[in-house]
């Protein structure tokens, strides 16, 4: 049995703004577990610009943005093992790993999640029709275009406006391809704002919202799609049908948070986010076993990945070296505007000013967020527009907290 | 020449061919497709029923029981994971509990053991996510499951481990009799002779016997569809659950798989097309069965959906005999359920009592009826899985992060017979791509494998063959 202090499952964003972070707070024993060939995760797919305005105020490319974090990890010699997979974790913090030399077994002191998110399937929306070639995930055109170099389709319909997909309409439209339509089934987009403008409108391409594909056809290839009105309840309406000839579909139509690896943890989990529940430490249920990046939420932006995950790492340097590992709980309640809150607990034993992400259920306008406990509010903040598809956040002064009893509660209320 | 030519590359076809290598025989299979297993085969319940559904004194009876006897033991020495998790048809109301006593009583004159009635209690404690409506079920221990794409696959690779030949993308389009063979010409000119032809096309058997003149097979589609569970969902049910049969069928099922998945399905509407498109009203019809059989479906953990299109004969019973039109020609034909569990039995029916009357059969000596390797790898031991990595550390790359499956499994399915040639026929030899992420993680690396494996340009790679391009070029 290997041992280290402190174990990092996942060598993207998150896994490495956690290395880097728990190294620099005193862990120097530490591994990283990356099942990929590279480090880097999904940033090295993203080869479009946008990331680290937050964090380094500058445009970077996903490539760029990893690059700085892989860099810093490699100066400070941290270990990492690549092209192994982690088959399965216990509650004792023990891993089992596979790879070319075998399997092997780690016992950690501590354990670092960052194992990121998978694209929702066309598959688990039992989107109807045949099942021929043409049919990709976003991410997936997107690994085959720029890490492999290949082109999926030359006319292309896109369910779902979540920012993948929008980024591949204008990449596919830049290389030579026709983005024919992209539907969405809610009112509004599920992506950022700055994407939508940049990839859909600068090249006209149209946008249906309150759609879905209601019937995929083709036996070999992709030979059209139609798109149809859904209702309130986000069935189809008969009779709406459009039918656009195509040969390629994309689908991009959420994240889902993986955490399979968590199964047999017993770790408390979030049905809202999908994630583990924690406190604003980034640790779960489990003492000692932390969780950051988009395994946790869905981010919007990766700098928002980063800071997260630098938190997770200083925390498990922390529980390494004893620290609050007594827990002095409250709860974190929200109200029905919001589709979830995190972190999901407060350990008031931990110092410090406390950062509520948060998401929106819908589109709201003249908002006003509040955080109050027991009926008396103890932060409010304005904002003229919150949307579903941009992470949210308000951040708590640790004195209004610290002599909190009750549940604290974060809402959103809209003119 | 070759002695027997099989055509139909299914369930029934496979495991006929593989009989037959047993003999000293030179045989071959001819599948239209790209790759074996592309019809029902692929897209059915998976189910090994025990026998007390078919009608007393038919053939679907007789069969159905001599195959569920044979089905351990051929699963095991072919390697393919079978379970006997035993079944339950579920009375609602009092009608269907009356129905449940025809059926028990049906069951025992077909000769089903271990078959009994039981109450609501036991039944509720058996499977306690069944509907709170449930009122009894007749409990079948025989009953069982098994993956039937697994089972085609191991039985056509044995075969032709045992010597037998495989032509794919041979679509017969016409045949000739000439004295002692056929001449059987396929849609891009090729000729294959053979003496005796066994037709198990499935779908296309009507077509295909009309192609050797014979017109006496009159064959009827009906497309069932599916809904496939996460394996997450693992222990939702023990049992096939099944609802009281009606005059339309057995209707719809909610069965765990070997592989851990909850199979939803199918639905039983009538189609004269080869079109295996799932439809909103299909999908919605399973959802609303489903829903009043059992109760908390987890339907949000649906991963994908499918459809297949069962062969019936339109004698409502198996055609299995020599054509009386065309010496030579033997129709196995409507092998509609419980076709999939009756495939050994009918496999071995069809050598020892027709092909026998029409050739000499010699033992074949050197005939393994193992198909190697025989394991899974995922379920070893972590020594046993070591072993195997210190000898090729390419089953210590996972490649399918959902299922757990190795770049050395995916080679091994390029490099074993029936060799898969397509992104689909690795997901079905090893199950890359058939988990959560439906192959969005994995199927750029599979392609990749696939084109240096085989040596072709990634452009070319196919999903299923034929115009089925995953790519359509490099970029600018």
């Amino acid at each position: 049995m290997i041992k280290y202090d402190l174990v990092i499952i996942g060598g993207g964003p998150a896994g490495l703004a956690s290395a880097i972070s728990a190294y620099d707070s005193g862990t120097k024993n530490i591994l990283i577990i990356e099942r990929e060939d590279k480090l880097g995760g999904i940033l090295k797919q993203c080869i479009h610009n946008g990331f680290g305005l937050t964090r380094f105020k500058e445009s970077l490319t996903g490539p760029e943005y990893a690059y700085r974090f892989i860099k810093e990890v490699e100066k400070r010699k941290i270990d990492y093992k690549l092209n192994t997979t982690v088959l399965s974790l216990t509650k004792s913090k023990t891993i089992t790993a596979i790879n070319g030399d075998g399997i092997v077994k780690i016992k950690a002191k501590a354990i670092i999640i960052s194992t990121g998110a998978r694209e929702r399937s066309r598959g688990a929306l039992n989107i109807a029709g045949s099942r021929p070639a043409g049919i990709f995930s976003a991410g997936t055109a997107q690994k085959f275009a720029n890490i492999k170099g290949y082109l999926v389709g030359k006319k292309v319909v896109i369910l779902g406006s979540g920012d993948i997909g929008l980024i591949m309409a204008r990449r596919l439209t830049l290389e030579g391809a026709s983005v024919l339509a992209v539907a969405e089934i809610m009112p509004y987009s599920s992506g950022l704002k700055r994407n939508i403008a940049q990839c859909l409108n600068d090249f006209n391409i149209p946008l249906y919202l309150n759609h879905t594909i209601s019937k995929i056809e083709g036996k070999d290839r992709v030979t059209a799609v139609e798109i149809s009105q859904v209702d309130s309840n986000k069935n189809v309406i008969k009779d709406t049908a459009i039918k656009i000839p195509c040969d390629t579909v994309l689908f991009s139509v959420g994240l889902i948070p993986e955490n399979e690896l968590l199964d047999k943890t017993g770790i408390e989990m979030s049905p809202k986010t999908k994630g583990a529940i924690v406190f604003q430490n980034r640790e779960t249920s489990v003492d000692g076993i932390f969780a950051c990046g988009n395994c946790l939420q869905i981010h919007d932006l990766v700098d928002f990945v980063s800071e997260e995950s630098e938190l997770a790492g200083i925390s498990a340097t922390d529980y390494i070296n004893n620290k609050h590992k007594e827990k002095d709980v409250i709860e974190v309640a929200q109200n029905e505007n919001l589709a979830y809150v995190l972190p999901q607990k407060i350990n008031k034993n931990i110092k410090g000013d406390i950062k509520f992400y948060f998401r929106v259920k819908n589109e709201f306008r003249n908002c006003l967020i509040e955080a109050s406990s027991n009926g008396v509010v103890y932060f409010s903040k304005k904002k003229p527009v919150c949307t579903p598809g941009e992470m949210e956040s308000i951040t708590l002064p640790f004195d209004k907290i610290a002599n909190l009893v009750d549940k604290i509660k974060i809402s959103l209320y809209a003119k | 020449m070759f002695d027997i030519a099989v055509i139909g590359g299914g369930i029934i076809g496979g495991s006929i061919l593989r009989e037959l290598t047993k003999y000293s025989l030179s045989v071959c299979l001819l599948e239209k497709e790209n790759d074996v297993c592309m019809g029902q085969s692929k897209a059915n319940s998976g189910i090994v029923h025990a026998g007390f559904d078919a009608k007393p004194y038919t053939l679907k009876a007789k069969f159905n029981i001599l195959g569920n006897k044979m089905m351990k033991k051929y699963a095991r020495e072919l390697g393919v994971k079978y379970y006997n998790n035993g079944s339950l048809v579920v009375a609602y109301n009092e009608e269907e509990q009356l129905a449940l006593k025809d059926l028990y009583n049906r069951g025992i004159s077909n000769g089903v053991k271990k078959l009994k009635i039981i109450n609501e209690k036991k039944l509720k404690k058996l499977e306690p996510n069944i509907s709170d409506t449930a009122k009894s079920a007749l409990l079948a221990k025989t009953g069982g499951i098994i993956c039937p794409y697994e089972l085609t696959i191991a039985c056509i690779g044995n075969a032709m481990d045992n010597g037998a030949k495989l032509f794919t993308n041979f679509e017969v389009v016409s045949a000739k009799k000439n004295n002692d063979h056929f001449d059987i010409i396929s849609k891009d000119n090729q000729n294959v002779q053979a003496k005796i032809v066994i037709n198990a096309c499935g779908l296309g058997s009507e077509k295909v016997a009309n192609c050797f003149g014979d017109t006496s097979i009159e064959i009827g589609g009906r497309k069932g569809e599916y809904i496939l569970l996460d394996n997450k969902c693992n222990g939702y049910f023990k049992k096939t659950i099944f609802k009281t049969p009606t005059a339309k069928g057995k209707g719809i099922l909610i069965s765990p798989t070997v592989d851990n998945n909850i199979i939803l399905g199918p639905t039983a509407e009538e189609t004269d097309t080869d079109d295996t498109s799932t439809t909103i009203d299909g999908l919605n019809l399973i959802k609303l069965n489903v829903n009043m059989m059992a109760k908390n479906v987890p339907l949000n953990n649906c991963i994908t959906s499918f459809s297949g299109i069962r062969a019936y004969s339109k004698t409502h019973d198996f055609i299995i005999k020599e054509s009386e039109s065309v010496k030579g020609l033997i129709n196995v034909c409507g092998i509609e359920s419980p076709g999939l569990t009756s495939s050994p039995a009918i496999a071995k029916y069809v050598v020892s009592e027709i092909v026998s009357k029409l050739l000499v059969l010699e033992k074949n000596k050197s005939f393994n009826p193992k198909r190697k390797p025989d394991y899974f790898f995922k379920r070893l031991s972590i020594k046993q899985k070591n072993k195997i990595i210190k000898d090729n550390p390419s089953y210590g790359k996972i490649v399918c992060r959902c299922e757990q499956i190795t770049e050395g499994e995916i080679l091994r399915a390029l490099r074993e017979n029936p060799k898969a040639c397509d992104v689909d026929g690795i997901k079905r030899r090893t199950r890359a791509g058939m988990g959560r992420c439906q192959g969005g993680f994995c199927s750029p690396s599979v392609v990749d494998l696939i084109s240096k494996e085989l040596n072709i340009p990634l452009e070319e790679i196919t999903k299923k063959g034929k115009d089925s391009k995953i790519l359509i070029g490099k970029e600018k």
